[in-house]
Order: structure tokens, then sequence, then C-alpha cells
């Protein structure tokens, strides 16, 4: 097992250095820089700056000094946040989106798992179809468009929480957008969940477990449901992946101060490090994500520990 | 066959009616409204929904009128839906007809770059894309469209695998056709269907793609607006006037739940095919 992990894990640094290497080039390839302003600066100011920031160098000089300080843990400086670092903005923002990413993901893996077995169990009755319709809608309707839409009801309409805002501990001003950051996994989980569930049930060890006098939690929960969730473990990195994209825009129409706007406001400005660091960040996440789908696929499926 | 059996559900009849309707109203509704799309009607400035006065989903905070500007994004986000799917579904096609047509080494690195791609964030550099080459609308397509062809290529080459193996291939070298017209003349034209599937299922992904994109303001720019930019406009304003997110989020949701309900009920129609 161990093994198995450390080699998957020697798969991701080649993959890492390559994104790290495009992005470099990518944003260096844009017109424009992180010190073009509506008035143009003096140039000796700009030269001053720039061979301060180290932008006088080569390209491939910059970026073997960037990736040494990389490997120090080190992001560099923020060009537009003056006196920030990258690491010192991300670690400002993180921690907020860290905290509703983390909540829907776990909500919607877990109510997503839980609305599909249930929505199997009662397979083409209408509990079953109306689950399913649900879920269509879930995974359809954009969290830009569920957020509005949820602050119009419960902000506006019947004032029950916060339309937008943020306070230091408040969890009511975070409960519209993670709701909307839930939605749509949670409808795409249901209906893996269930569509997997449904084709497991029809093995022939489940029906010898049926055959036994089993009860039905234990068939279900004891038997079906491992091999039923190999294809949501699959699921796990995409709904990573779609709730970091949904928190970009949720953040912004909630108002919270994540690292969101770190991404596109990043770009626009030209501020190289932050869109770098930004990159590297969702990257490794996802990565991550990555391996613990190997690993759960693993443990899910004793086969796959064994393949070469 | 596949066609009877998917217009026998109710679901993929009602989904493909609504789809076409909703198409005919954003390619003619406009011109059958005496409203232009950017005309300010400075007596109606934000105004209600209504009957009564001309604006039916009401006006803007510039006095535009709604109804209009709603059915004219739509256009761009369906002409930006089919464009872009368009270009990353023959982008897919082309290379897993290659990659599994020409097999052995090839295939191996062609796919072995398709697994590092489809390990990036992609969405996160088409945010990038867009934001450093400017907001040509033409990159636009190229960059959404160069997201969704991973899948697919995915999905062709599998096809393409099996395909090489038929006799009607063998007969084909054997006549002394060459690697490109055997890939475009025999591999192509049998692994539509599953591609059909695909498509289907691409264009709701690539319409919200799109419109995340230019809620974001990266996309579709001003005065000229798709479903996105309205809906952005609409958040802002959600307070004051709540008909200006509705009447775009309304469409774009109803377009984008019937897509992906017909796309499930076609790809249930041609899987039920290939299990007889």
């Amino acid at each position: 097992m161990l093994r198995y992990f450390l080699k998957r894990l020697g798969g991701a640094i080649p993959t890492l250095f390559i994104i790290v290497t495009l992005s470099f080039l990518l944003v260096r390839i844009a017109p424009g820089g992180p010190f073009d302003q509506e008035k143009s600066l003096p140039p000796e100011i700009l030269a001053n700056l720039q061979s301060a920031y180290g932008l006088d160098q080569p390209l491939w000089v910059q970026y073997t000094r960037y990736l040494g300080s990389l490997l120090h843990g080190d992001f560099g400086p923020s060009f537009r946040y003056k006196d920030f670092t990258v690491t010192e903005l991300i670690g400002q923002g993180l921690p907020v989106t860290a905290e509703i990413g983390s909540a829907a993901l776990i909500l919607a893996l877990s109510l997503g798992m839980l609305v599909g077995i249930l929505a199997a169990l009662r397979h083409d009755r209408p509990a079953d179809y109306t689950v399913m319709t649900l879920a269509v809608v879930g995974i359809a309707v954009p969290s830009f468009v569920v957020l509005p839409l949820l602050g119009l009801l419960f902000g506006i309409y019947v004032r029950w929480l916060p339309v937008a805002g943020w306070e230091p501990g408040s969890i009511r001003h975070l409960i519209l957008p993670i709701v909307a950051l839930t939605l749509p996994p949670l409808a795409y989980v249901a209906r893996m969940t269930r569509a997997s569930l449904l084709d497991v049930l029809q093995r022939p060890f489940i029906r010898t477990a049926f055959s036994m006098g089993l009860p039905l939690h234990t068939v279900i929960l004891r038997h079906a449901l491992r091999p039923a969730l190999i294809p949501v473990a699959g699921y796990l990195a995409p709904a990573v992946a779609s709730i970091m994209t949904g928190s970009l825009v949720v953040e912004s129409i909630a108002g919270l101060p994540g690292v969101g706007r770190y991404l596109v406001q990043g770009a626009l400005n030209r501020d190289y490090t932050l869109v770098l660091g930004m990159v590297i960040l969702y990257s490794v996440v996802l990565i991550g994500m990555g391996l613990v789908v190997d690993l759960l696929y693993a443990w899910l499926d004793p086969r796959v520990r064994f393949e070469r | 066959m596949a066609r009877r059996r998917l217009l026998a559900n109710p679901g993929a009849r009602i989904s493909l009616g609504i789809i076409l309707a909703l198409v005919a109203l954003a390619v003619i509704g406009p011109w059958l409204n005496p409203n232009r799309v950017e005309t300010l009607d400075w007596s109606f400035i934000a105004a209600d929904p209504g009957i009564a006065h001309a604006h039916w989903f009401g006006t803007d905070r510039l006095g535009r009128d709604l109804y209009v500007r709603t059915l004219a994004g739509a256009r761009v986000s369906m002409i930006v839906g089919l464009v872009a799917s368009a270009v990353s579904l023959s982008l897919g096609l082309m290379y897993g007809a290659i990659a599994g047509y020409v097999g052995g080494r090839t295939d191996d690195v062609m796919m072995r770059l398709v697994e590092i791609l489809g390990g990036l964030p992609l969405i996160f550099f088409v945010i990038f894309l867009t934001v450093v080459f400017g907001r040509n609308e033409y990159l636009l397509f190229v960059s959404i469209g160069a997201v969704g062809w991973l899948t697919l290529a995915r999905i062709v080459r599998g096809q393409a695998l099996s395909i090489r193996r038929q006799e009607y291939i063998e007969a084909a070298i054997a006549s002394g056709a060459g690697t490109a017209r055997i890939i475009c003349r025999h591999v192509l034209p049998n692994v539509i269907g599953p591609v059909i599937v695909y498509a289907t299922l691409t264009i709701p992904q690539i319409i919200l793609l799109e419109s995340f994109l230019s809620f974001l303001g990266l996309g579709i720019q001003e005065p000229r607006a798709s479903l996105g930019t309205l809906i952005a406009e609409g958040a802002g304003e959600m307070e004051a006037a709540p008909w200006i997110l509705l009447g775009p989020g309304v469409f774009l949701t109803l377009l984008l739940v019937c897509l992906n309900v017909f796309g499930d009920r076609l790809r249930d129609a041609f899987d039920a095919g290939t299990r007889r």
C-alpha cells in the first residue's frame, strides 16, 4: 500500500513541474506588465522597479530563480499588493475559502450518497423520479444563478440570513455560499451513487447475500455499498475542481474575503507571482485529490493494488 | 431505431420541444419586438416587468428592454456554445481517431499527453488565456473549445482501436488507401454515434462555461451581452431590481436543464441500441 502510494506521489511531481513551467511561460508571453498604469512611469523608476523585482534578468534566469525560491516554499512578493508576499495574501484568504469549500465537499458527498442510496432503494417509484429530476436541475443550474436567487429568497423576502458580507467567525454569512457550492456536486454524487448501486444490486453476490436471509440494511451497507462507491470516489477530484471554480464566483457574489478573487485580479494586473501562486495552489489541491482518489480506489477495490 | 426509441420518451420530447422553442425565440424574438437591444427608454428606467407597458421583462438601470436583451444574450450564448462545441468536437475527433487508428508508440505518446492535460486545472488556464490575451471573442471560442476535447479524444480513440481491426479497413488498406484517407473516410464516419451523444452533453457545459467567464467579466463585453453578463448585472442589482436577474437566470436554467435532459435521453436511446 505504501509503495503504491509513493509510486503515485512520484508521478505527481513531473505533472506539477509541467504546470509551473507552462504557467510561467504563459504569463510572460502576455502583453503588458505589472507596472503598467494609466500614467506611464518615468523610465528610470520603471528600470529601478524592474531590477528590484529581478525582471531585468533574462527569462531563463528569472525562471530558475523562481523555481529555486519555490523549492524553499517561497512564492515571492506580490507585484501589486505592495508590502505583501504571495504567501501572506494566500494565507489570509485561504482559511475562508477552505472553510466553505470543505463544508461544501463534505455536505455534497454525505448527502449525495444518502439521497442516491434512498433513490436506488425506491427505484422506479415517485421518490426516485423526484430525486432524479431535482438532480438534473441541480447539475444544470450554475452556482452564480443559485446564490443570487437564494439571497433574494432568504435574504430579502424572508430576511433569515444576510444576503452578502462577512464577519469573522460568523456562520450565518457562510450558509448561503456553502449551499450554492454544494448543490451541483451533491446532484452529481446522488445520480452516480444511485446508478452504480442499482448496477451492483443486480450482481450475483447480492442475490446470494439476500438468499442467505441477511436483512436489507446489512446487504446494502456491508456488501453493496463498497463496490458501488468506486465511481463516486472517481468523482472526488472533479467535485473539488467544481467547488474551487464555483468559489471564484460565489466569493465575489457573497463578498467573502477568500482567495478566489486573486486569480482573476492577479491575471488582469499581470501580478505574475500572485497568479502563479494561485495556479500552483489549485493544482496542488487537485493533484492531492487525485492521490486521495487513487488510495480510495485501492481501499474500495483491492484488485487495484496488485495491478502492475 | 434509436430515433423512435428517443421520441417515445416523454422527457426527450418535452425537452426537445422546449429547446427548439427557446432557440426560435432567441433567433427571431428580438425582431418581433418593437424594442431594440441598445435603445434606451428614458421614461422607463429600471421599470418593473409588466404587460401594460412595452417592457415584458422590465428594463435595466439604463432603460434597456430586458426581454430583448435576454433573447439577444441567449443568441450569443447559443452561438458560443455551438461554435466552441464544434471546435472541441473536431479537435477531439481528429486526435482520438489518429491515436486509435495509428496505434503503437504514437498512441502511447498522444494518450499520455491527454492524461497530463487532464490532470491540469484547465478552467484556470481558460481564465488565464482570456485575461492574458485580451477580450478577443474568437479566442474565447478557441479557449473554451480547447477544454472539452479531452474526454471525446478518449472515447473516439477507444472506438477507433476496435474499428481498426475490422475487415473493411483491411480492404481499404489492400486497395491502397493512405492513412489520412482511411481515417477520414472509414474511421470517422463509424465513430459518429457516441460523438453525437457526447456533443449534446458538451453544448450545455460550454454554454455554462461561457456564462461563467462572462459573469467574471472575461467573456462577452458591453454593450453586447450574453446570458452570463446579464446575470452578473442582475446579481449586482438584486436588492433593488430582482427582475434583472430573473429573466436571464430563468432562461439559462431552462435551456441548460432541457439540454441536459435531452442529452441523457439520447444516450439512453443509443445505449439500448448497442446492448442488443
